[in-house]
């Protein structure tokens, strides 16, 4: 905040003081995430021994079948789950927008995975969900199963554990970003005769597109990069061998050329789907001739 | 790059809408003036209370195990001692672990305020050519998966060895969270600012106060709740931010999220009921602080808003 006071500048000030008030945060982004990506793609040109500059690190990653898996493996952990928590979330944020009961202490709950964080969700999941946990005990005395269901150390426990965290998160957002739709929009189309269902599907959720596919682009995020949950509860050395793992597996054997190659190979996969989402995001809202939205 | 800019910088907010704004628009909600059993509302609670019922579980879980002895396959432990929490003590330096994790947090959030505050009066305030591409560059950070910028950081913290230089590895922990925390600060910080009438800047300049009489005067006075809300959920995020402080934390840097996972790891080596009591104590930290953090800031900010287009 030292830095305010000394901006004043002569007339053609605006540009000036505003970079120099940027430039503190300016610095600390271009040092402390630029450069690494820039410092982290030249290392991962060299060789473990430091020579180069080699692609060995990129060549070994698409020749070796299994490290091409891990490239299937993170999209099939991330994907499902991505489109199950949003198409779980939508029409119930729908429904909250309405006004509901205990709104506030719903949200208070609901914000307490975020606060837990994902280390402590997996712990919880360990002693829930294991095959003598409460979970199981409940359904085997509803005669639902016959047997414990194993919900853990596979693919369904990434699954259940990233829901859990992205539940909350993904629900809230909509919440938030349909109570900015007008509420003139329903009352017309129930107005002129259309039921809850037509106007949801027909007026609230074309309306809502934009926002669910920016939820769906920062859960997807989330998801992609999974390490905890996939650690503690999946299944790290084999069904659920995700890139995040594969990079830290390179990282913590020293291995920091083949390690960053493979944290790049994911930067720049994760960014393709979030692009592609935007851009069709972009065509959306362009497309639309509609002005619901308030204040847009 | 420009499609990419576009939901950051929407949901950057404007004046108004991170703030006090109710959830529900107009309580005129369309319900149907015939009745009928109402679906939505028995369906809607019924997903709602599964999911926070579980949730409750879960901890609860976690909480009963760590106090009983011992606990096979009954529905609750046969008895109860805290001999696991004299264990963990045993162990691991409580004490110690919980300093790192609060002192990371605070020192992480005053760092990311200190930094953000400027550039969110920037971006609230000034009109300038690429406005938009600063606005994208301050938010990409949110945009990749941890790791993927995580790891090569930490390897270049490793290089430089920043810890040896100022003295302590918690250094390292500190500067690679601030990475996450920064953009998220901003993006909370500059709706405040907007929010903050220009013109009494306008009238304490033209009444000769200096620009820093002004700001110390009228601006920041104006602005401390949106100091406190960032502040406080910044440290709320810090302490459950897990994967960037495990990439550079040492024995003497760790915090309570990553002996944890080190503990939850490791299963098998330690008794189960020890890591629980471990995880109870990092559990108790993270709700007090959330305690604390709603009675300054509604529930829903835990959760940036999305704006309309």
């Amino acid at each position: 905040m030292a830095a305010l006071p000394s901006t004043s500048a002569r007339r053609p000030r605006i540009a000036w003081s505003a970079l120099l008030l940027s430039l503190p945060a300016l610095l600390v982004v271009l040092v402390l995430f630029i450069y690494p990506f820039i410092f982290g793609f030249n290392l991962s040109l060299q060789d473990v021994d430091g020579s180069g500059p080699t692609l060995v690190n990129y060549s070994s990653f698409f020749s070796d079948p299994a490290q091409i898996d891990t490239i299937r493996i993170t999209f099939t952990v991330a994907l499902p789950v991505t489109i199950f928590t949003l198409a779980i979330c939508t029409p119930l944020a729908y429904f909250m927008r309405q006004g509901v009961k205990f709104e506030r202490l719903i949200t208070i709950l609901l914000i307490l995975p975020m606060t837990l964080g994902t280390v402590m969700v997996a712990q919880a999941m360990e002693r829930y969900f294991g095959p003598v946990g409460w979970f199981n005990q409940l359904l085997l005395w509803l005669h639902l199963l016959s047997s414990p269901i194993n919900m853990l150390h596979n693919w369904l426990g990434v699954e259940i554990g990233l829901f859990i965290l992205g539940f909350p998160f993904v629900f809230l957002l909509l919440v938030g970003y349909m109570s900015s739709i007008n509420p003139d929009m329903e009352k017309a189309s129930r107005m002129l005769g259309a039921n809850i269902w037509q106007t949801f599907w027909r007026v609230v959720f074309p309306l809502s597109l934009p926002g669910i596919m920016v939820a769906f682009c920062l859960n997807f995020v989330a998801n992609f990069g999974v390490f905890a949950t996939d650690q503690l509860v999946g299944d790290p050395a084999g069904a659920t061998h995700v890139l995040s793992v594969a990079a830290y597996d390179a990282f913590s054997n020293n291995n920091w050329p083949q390690a960053t190659a493979i944290s790049l190979i994911m930067g720049v996969l994760e960014l393709l789907v979030v692009v592609l989402i935007l851009w069709l995001r972009g065509w959306i809202v362009r497309g639309s001739v509609i002005g619901g939205v308030k204040g847009a | 790059m420009a499609q990419q800019t576009d939901p950051v910088r929407s949901s950057a907010g404007e004046p108004g809408t991170a703030i006090q704004q109710d959830l529900q628009p107009a309580k005129t909600s369309s319900r149907p003036v015939r009745k009928r059993i109402p679906w939505g509302r028995i369906i809607f609670y019924l997903a709602i209370g599964f999911f926070v019922l579980n949730l409750i579980g879960m901890v609860g879980s976690v909480i009963l195990d760590s106090f009983g002895h011992q606990w096979f396959t009954s529905v609750f432990p046969a008895s109860y001692s805290t001999e696991w929490y004299t264990y963990l003590s045993g162990d691991q330096d409580i004490g110690q672990l919980i300093f790192n994790t609060l002192f990371v947090a605070i020192a992480t959030t005053l760092l990311s305020l200190l930094l953000g505050f400027p550039a969110s009066y920037v971006l609230a305030r000034r009109q300038f050519r690429f406005k938009g591409a600063l606005t994208a560059l301050y938010m990409v950070p949110m945009l990749l998966p941890t790791l993927a910028y995580g790891i090569p950081l930490a390897t270049l913290l490793a290089q430089i060895d920043l810890g040896t230089l100022l003295g302590s590895s918690l250094a390292n922990v500190i500067v690679i969270n601030v990475v996450p925390i920064l953009p998220f600060v901003i993006l909370i910080l500059t709706p405040f600012i907007e929010q903050v009438d220009v013109t009494l800047e306008s009238a304490s300049r033209m009444l000769g106060a200096n620009r820093f009489q002004t700001f110390w005067r009228i601006v920041l006075p104006l602005v401390i709740p949106g100091i406190l809300t960032a502040g406080v959920l910044a440290i709320v995020r810090t302490i459950a931010m897990f994967e960037l402080t495990f990439l550079v934390a040492d024995a003497s840097s760790s915090t309570l999220v990553v002996a944890l996972f080190g503990e939850a790891f490791g299963a098998g080596i330690r008794p189960n009921q020890a890591i629980d009591a471990l995880a109870v104590i990092y559990t108790a930290t993270t709700m007090i602080l959330m305690i604390i953090a709603l009675t300054f800031v509604k529930p829903t900010q835990f959760v940036v808003r999305l704006r309309g287009r």
